[in-house]
């Protein structure tokens, strides 16, 4: 039996609202099914989809499922108070059996190959650390969780994690009982070849890029939330780039990154990492805005708007064109 | 399953003059022995094969730095100078590395590029009215040693003690041979000017000397830590770069037809520089210490032996850059290169050494039509380094 995947994934995916479930205080976890019966696109760890809740309203959720299960996708909401609603909307709004559009899953937080994982989540972070955590262990690598949170009954889907594990690995941080994660007793003493995954709210995450710059550069991937999105970067729609050196304008297409494109046509950019990381690709943008995605760069730097890492940043919502110092 | 062997036994001194003059027959006979092979003039192992650098390089709990880089474990017998970051694991590593991460970045660096501008414009306009200079004496030299202790905050006076300092600390990565010997004569003299630089008082407030001297205040490193940060800085910023731009330009004057394409396209000069620095590394070896016994290329290394790692060897190794790979490629990506090192110890400099060589061959290029070799080049007699003493050029001015 062959099976042949289709060679680009469908942009927009309608669905079916399966089940609706409640796996921690102030979560909503959603499972959704495809509305024609067939089976969702193949997607790796730590992808996440767009759900289009209403024509103004579009959020970005991480996927929780089994990779290997494509008949349905899982995502984990926590309820945010936050003037936009978007966690509000799919905790008021959605009910078993209601319909929903996504977009097909994508992936700016992907697990890279390596010999060791220390996996790091605070609160609802943990979405997309659950599939990592099940392709960790079915490549039989050497890995340990550290899962924060305020208190058990708020951390979604710890004590499945400490079941299908093992305390040994999992090992859950409620801060009512045993107070925050200590990083410095995390990562006080740096791995050799192995690579750290953090997803969690911003004030740790900038804890953990702190400790992380005495690892090796490259060792810390991160996906950052705001309020009430995994902010795993807002603008899907394809841009124009002017190279303003190389004198060519090209159009980067959704399922693209700058470099890609700019390399597709002969253009040279250095760049090593590939993933945001480690800062090689940085280019200097002359004219309009870019929707920064990489860990590289500082928010001092990303706010300031003059450099982008063109592997992973895109323009940003708005912004049709970009002109690249290219 | 592997299949542990003895390793093979290489008899030629990897110290020896000859050697270092011209490494790279050296380099292909040492790779030809083995990627790790037995070296009998030092009881260490040669490292040589890029696979197995990479390996030694990102193993850090397996082959440690705390031994230091050079061929005796100072752990053992009395070190000549209390140790730094780059001769320490986590987590003392760690601590540094943070205070030094945290203050020298790509947001940090990329300020510097007004300041560094300057000169690279004075010096290069000056040359360009010659018929043919020393890339090394006239260029290389100046331009490190005119930008570089600034962004530290370093005084004035004093500053001619870098080279002949940077040049002992490196040369000690090596063995007390008679080039060390010359490069210590007189260490004192160096030593005490250098640490003076390095102390709270001496450096100006916007540097990255100070910066790094804030980090004591919050508790992260120790006073003696800043000491050690700041002293790290002016030992490894200087010799390195100026062999960075020395070495880059002795490959581009043998290669007109690069030149004049960058000329077209001076936004590729960082790609040039990359696989210069990938032919010509000014880095080209230092020691780990194996932690505990271990296998490597299929090489028993015991515990406690010191292991020599030829950058120059992997980033010149046939199996990961092709047949071609002790050529200049401009259209092969020389990403991957091991001359910044790799892992833990990466340097940190490496984006003010990018930005100075950048500077240094984009102003160039504006200014220099033409640049040829006008004599053989007098490579440096160095430990551990790879650089030249003189390299004369003949130019055309551009119009
Ligand atoms: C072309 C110029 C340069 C080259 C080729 C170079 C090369 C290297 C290499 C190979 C290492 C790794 C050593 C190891 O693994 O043990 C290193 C480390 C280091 N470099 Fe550079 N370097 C250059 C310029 C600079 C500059 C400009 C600075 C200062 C701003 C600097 C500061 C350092 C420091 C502090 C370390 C130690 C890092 C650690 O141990 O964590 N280097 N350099
Ligand atoms: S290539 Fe590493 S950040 Fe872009």
């Amino acid at each position: 039996m062959t099976i042949t995947a289709p060679i680009q994934a469908p942009a927009i995916i309608d669905t079916v609202i399966d089940a609706v479930e409640h796996p921690a205080d102030g979560v909503a976890s959603l499972i959704l099914r495809r509305a024609d019966g067939s089976d969702f696109p193949q997607w790796a760890p730590g992808s996440h989809i767009d759900l289009y809740l209403t024509d103004e309203l579009t959020r970005q959720y991480s996927l929780c499922s089994p990779t290997d299960d494509l008949s349905t996708l899982r995502v984990g909401v926590l309820r945010t108070p936050d003037s936009r609603g978007g966690s509000a909307w799919v905790h008021d709004q959605l009910r078993a059996g209601g319909e929903l559009r996504i977009s097909a899953p994508r992936n700016n937080f992907p697990l890279v190959d390596s010999r060791k994982y220390l996996f790091l989540a605070g609160g609802i972070g943990i979405t997309p650390i659950i599939p990592m955590l099940r392709a960790a262990e079915a490549q039989g690598k050497e890995w340990t969780l550290y899962y924060g949170g305020r208190s058990r009954d708020t951390m979604a889907f710890a004590q499945q994690l400490e079941d299908e594990f093992g305390a040994q690995k999992v090992r859950i941080i409620a801060e009512d009982e045993s107070g925050r994660l200590d990083l410095q007793q995390i990562l006080g003493m740096p791995r050799a070849h192995m690579l750290v995954y953090a997803c969690g709210p911003g004030g740790m995450l900038g804890a953990v890029e702190d400790f992380c710059m005495g690892w090796p550069p490259g060792a810390l991937h991160t996906e950052r939330f705001a309020a009430d999105n995994l902010g795993v970067g807002g603008n899907t729609e394809p841009f124009e780039v002017q190279l303003a050196l190389t004198g060519t304008t090209l159009r980067v297409e959704t399922n693209q990154t700058i470099l890609e494109a700019a390399e597709e046509v002969g253009v040279r950019v250095l760049s090593s990492c590939r993933a945001g990381l480690c800062g090689t690709c940085e280019t200097r943008i002359i004219s309009g805005e870019a929707e920064h995605r990489d860990a590289a760069l500082s928010q001092a730097d990303k706010d300031a708007g003059d450099v982008m890492m063109v592997c992973v940043s895109r323009a940003a919502a708005g912004c049709s064109k970009l002109v690249l110092e290219l | 399953m592997s299949t542990t062997t003895q390793a093979p036994v290489f008899r030629e001194d990897p110290f020896d003059v000859a050697a270092i003059a011209d490494p790279y027959p050296f380099l292909e006979r040492l790779r030809a022995a083995g990627p790790v092979s037995y070296l009998e003039a030092t009881g260490s192992y040669a490292i040589s094969g890029y696979e197995e650098v990479y390996e030694v390089l990102t193993d850090f709990e397996t082959y440690s730095s705390a031994g230091g880089l050079g061929p005796r474990d100072i752990r053992k017998d009395e070190a000549w100078r209390p140790p730094s970051i780059l001769e320490s694991d986590p987590p003392i590593h760690t601590l540094m590395r943070r205070a030094l991460t945290g203050v020298i970045n790509p947001g940090t660096v990329r300020a510097l590029r007004g300041p560094f501008t300057p000169p690279a414009v004075e010096l290069t306009e000056q040359l360009a009215t010659l018929q043919g200079f020393d890339v090394v004496k006239d260029l290389a030299e100046k331009y490190p040693i005119r930008v570089f202790p600034d962004a530290v905050g370093t005084p004035e006076e004093g500053r001619e003690h870098l080279l002949p300092y940077g040049n002992m600390v490196f040369n000690a990565f090596g063995p007390e041979n008679y080039i060390f010997q010359q490069a210590f004569a007189e260490a004192d003299v160096h030593t005490a000017a250098v640490m003076h630089a390095c102390q709270r008082e001496s450096l100006s407030e916007n540097g990255f000397g100070a910066k790094i001297w804030a980090r004591v205040e919050d508790g992260l490193i120790t006073e003696q830590q800043a000491t050690l940060l700041v002293r790290a800085l002016l030992s490894a910023g200087v010799d390195t770069t100026i062999f960075g731009i020395g070495n880059t330009l002795s490959v581009l004057a043998r290669e007109p037809e690069v030149w004049a394409e960058l000329r077209r396209q001076p936004n590729l000069a960082k790609f040039a520089i990359d696989e210069a620095l990938r032919l010509e590394s000014p880095f080209q070896k230092f020691h780990r210490t194996v932690s505990v016994d271990t296998e490597l290329g299929g090489v028993h290394l015991p515990a406690g032996t010191k292991v020599l790692v030829f950058l120059g060897a992997a980033n010149r190794d046939p199996n990961k850059w092709g047949p071609d790979a002790d050529k200049f490629s401009f259209d092969r990506s020389s990403s991957g290169h091991v001359a910044f090192g790799m892992g833990l110890h990466q340097c940190v400099g490496q984006p003010i050494a990018r930005l100075e060589m950048e500077i240094v061959l984009q102003q160039l290029l504006e200014r220099v039509e033409t640049i040829t070799p006008a004599a053989p080049a007098v490579p440096i007699i160095h430990n551990v380094l790879r650089g030249f003493e003189s390299l004369p050029v003949t130019i055309t001015a551009a119009r």
